[in-house]
């Protein structure tokens, strides 16, 4: 980081004042980029044929507010089983049992080598396979019997889709963040007599949170997006929701217009989360943390000041 | 007094194929200091280790204040302890590191009462208070809100041994806890543990500072390719080395 310390000028040599030198390509590419812009807007706004009135009757529509929730349920669900059995798996994957660290091997293999969208119709389509589900001891006493397309409703199919996947691939997140952890802290902690679980659970895995945060934003962010796929499976989340409107109003791009800004939004909020959580979880790593994006503005430099240049 | 604090009968430790320890014998009373002296690669390092069962001894005997390291005897039978039990005994043997490891994550203070809220189940006001007091006697009480990484390496270091102390050890295991230290800040780390050794705490320093192991030590061990050449009061092994390997190896460090 930069210090603030602004020294006596006084008794110093005086600071260099140079011509600078001259940029004309980045003119040049400025006058582009604004002319290419200024064109877009302009045939953006003025074509007629996006009927901005409509995207606007249907933004806050009931279907697709609902349709909204749905998919932000989704989301959450499936990225929190796609966590905890990430963690599961990753600490299995390290474990000295071959079997133990075969099984999640396996596993990660088998839902990272196929399609999620093939996943989910495999849920949906679970009844075909177990038409009964028992729920119990093996072999032996169940303790909840079931019919299998009374148990596995569309909603849950995607929740099991793609929070199964999402599994897989979380659990190689957090085994590279695992990873990341300086041995020493390992042998200190054991030292120190924790446990193993222990050292895991208070001191390793709150410094892999450094390495396993940005891309776990990155999935959730990812997972928001693929929600969408349920509609395949008759979820009705967003995109299902405006299906259903399109499809008797013939309105497709319009309501296509209101899905995609729901979605930029969400995600946006998202990437405002993943600062703060990255942020959080850099402490004792940076001498400084970084500045929050109020902290910034109240430094007077917006959020550009800190991407020196730019084009070279 | 009763037995010593450290017993090892011929201990061995392979790696592989590498024998790092070759039959280690000797034995470190109560509030004695201990250097082990030694080119690097001699098993020093790995000796420690093995005090805390950080490493597992392949043969010999080993054990710290009269119990086995690491497994338990029944009849002429050995039994491994469970891993609850060798944590348990771990906490009874402060260890501190040439590169401090202390946790980045934690401040100054949550570093020295992790331990003890964790495993002795101290409550949190109490090892609060205590950890306060123990960097107080390390100099850093201003410090303990701070970050490692905030820190010099002199202070981390001096962390480090707060924190081993946090857990009451009958025991202290120091592995060149000054070599990776700018030379002035050599000083703060070895005053604190001269202190150490003055409140009668057993030690086993493995070190490259012979003014220390001259003045604070009361044996001196001196290992070269995993055994020991030869053991004494510091003035005779430094002073007047018999092996001519010890001899050749002062020469070069004193």
């Amino acid at each position: 980081m930069p210090s603030d310390e602004v020294t006596e000028t006084q008794g110093r040599p005086e600071d260099i004042r140079a011509v600078p030198v001259k940029h004309p390509g980045r003119w040049l590419a400025s006058a582009i980029v604004l002319v290419l812009a200024v064109v877009i807007v302009h045939s953006v706004v003025t074509n007629p044929r996006f009927e901005w009135s409509v995207v606007g009757h249907y933004l806050f529509d009931e279907r697709i507010l609902e349709g909204l929730r749905v998919t932000l349920e989704l989301t959450v669900i499936a990225m929190a089983i796609g966590i905890v059995l990430g963690v599961l798996l990753s600490i299995m994957r390290l474990s000295p049992n071959p079997l133990v660290s075969g099984a999640s091997w396996l596993y990660i293999w088998f839902f990272r080598g196929t399609p999620v969208l093939v996943q989910l119709f495999f849920w949906y389509f679970i009844a075909a396979l177990y038409p009964k589900i028992d729920i119990g001891i093996p072999f032996g006493t169940a303790f909840i019997h079931g019919n299998a397309n009374t148990l596995v409703k569309p909603f849950t199919a995607a929740i099991l889709g793609l929070g199964l996947n999402e599994g897989a691939y979380m659990a190689e997140i957090v085994r590279a963040g695992i990873i990341s952890v300086d041995e020493g802290q390992t042998l200190a902690a054991q030292s120190l007599g924790l446990t193993r679980l222990q050292t895991l659970r208070r001191i390793v895995l709150p410094q892999a949170m450094r390495v396993i945060i940005p891309p776990t934003g990155n999935e959730t962010i990812s997972m928001l997006k693929t929600t969408a796929l349920a509609s395949t499976i008759a979820v009705p989340e967003l995109l299902y929701a405006a299906g259903i409107i399109y499809s008797v109003n013939f309105k497709t791009i319009q309501l296509l217009i209101v899905v995609s800004g729901w979605y930029l939004l969400c995600t946006s909020i998202l990437y405002v989360g993943q600062y703060y959580l990255e942020r959080y979880f850099a402490r004792g790593a940076a001498r400084e943390l970084s500045p929050t994006a109020l902290q910034r503005l109240r430094a007077g430099w917006l959020s550009y000041g800190h991407h020196e240049g730019g084009i070279r | 007094m009763s037995g010593p604090m450290v017993k090892a009968e011929g201990v061995h430790k392979r790696f592989g194929r590498l024998e790092v320890l070759k039959g280690i014998t000797l034995e470190v009373r109560k509030g004695e200091v201990m250097c082990l002296l030694g080119p690097s690669g001699s098993g020093k390092s790995t000796f420690l280790r093995c005090i805390n069962h950080l490493e597992k001894i392949n043969s010999g005997r080993l054990s710290v204040d009269g119990e086995l390291v690491g497994y338990r005897q029944v009849g002429d039978k050995l039994h491994e302890l469970r891993e609850s039990e060798v944590a348990r005994k771990r906490a009874g043997i402060g260890m501190v590191f040439q590169h401090f490891n202390l946790f980045p994550h934690m401040t100054a203070l949550e570093n020295v009462t992790c331990a003890p809220i964790r495993v002795k189940k101290v409550p949190r006001a109490d090892a609060r208070a205590r950890a306060q007091e123990l960097l107080a006697r390390v100099g850093l009480a201003e410090k303990a809100g701070a970050y490692p990484a905030q820190l010099s390496g002199g202070q981390q270091q001096r962390v480090a041994i707060a924190r081993a102390l946090a857990m009451e050890p009958k025991l202290m295991l120091f592995d060149e806890p000054t070599s990776a230290l700018d030379p002035e800040l050599v000083g703060d780390v070895l005053e604190a543990m001269q202190q150490l050794a003055r409140d009668g705490m057993t030690m086993i320093v493995v070190t490259h500072e012979m003014g220390f192991a001259r003045e604070v030590a009361d044996t001196v061990v001196f290992m070269d390719g995993g055994v020991v050449l030869e053991s004494g009061r510091p003035a005779d092994v430094i002073g007047h080395p018999r092996h001519e390997r010890t001899r050749s190896f002062l020469s070069k460090v004193l």
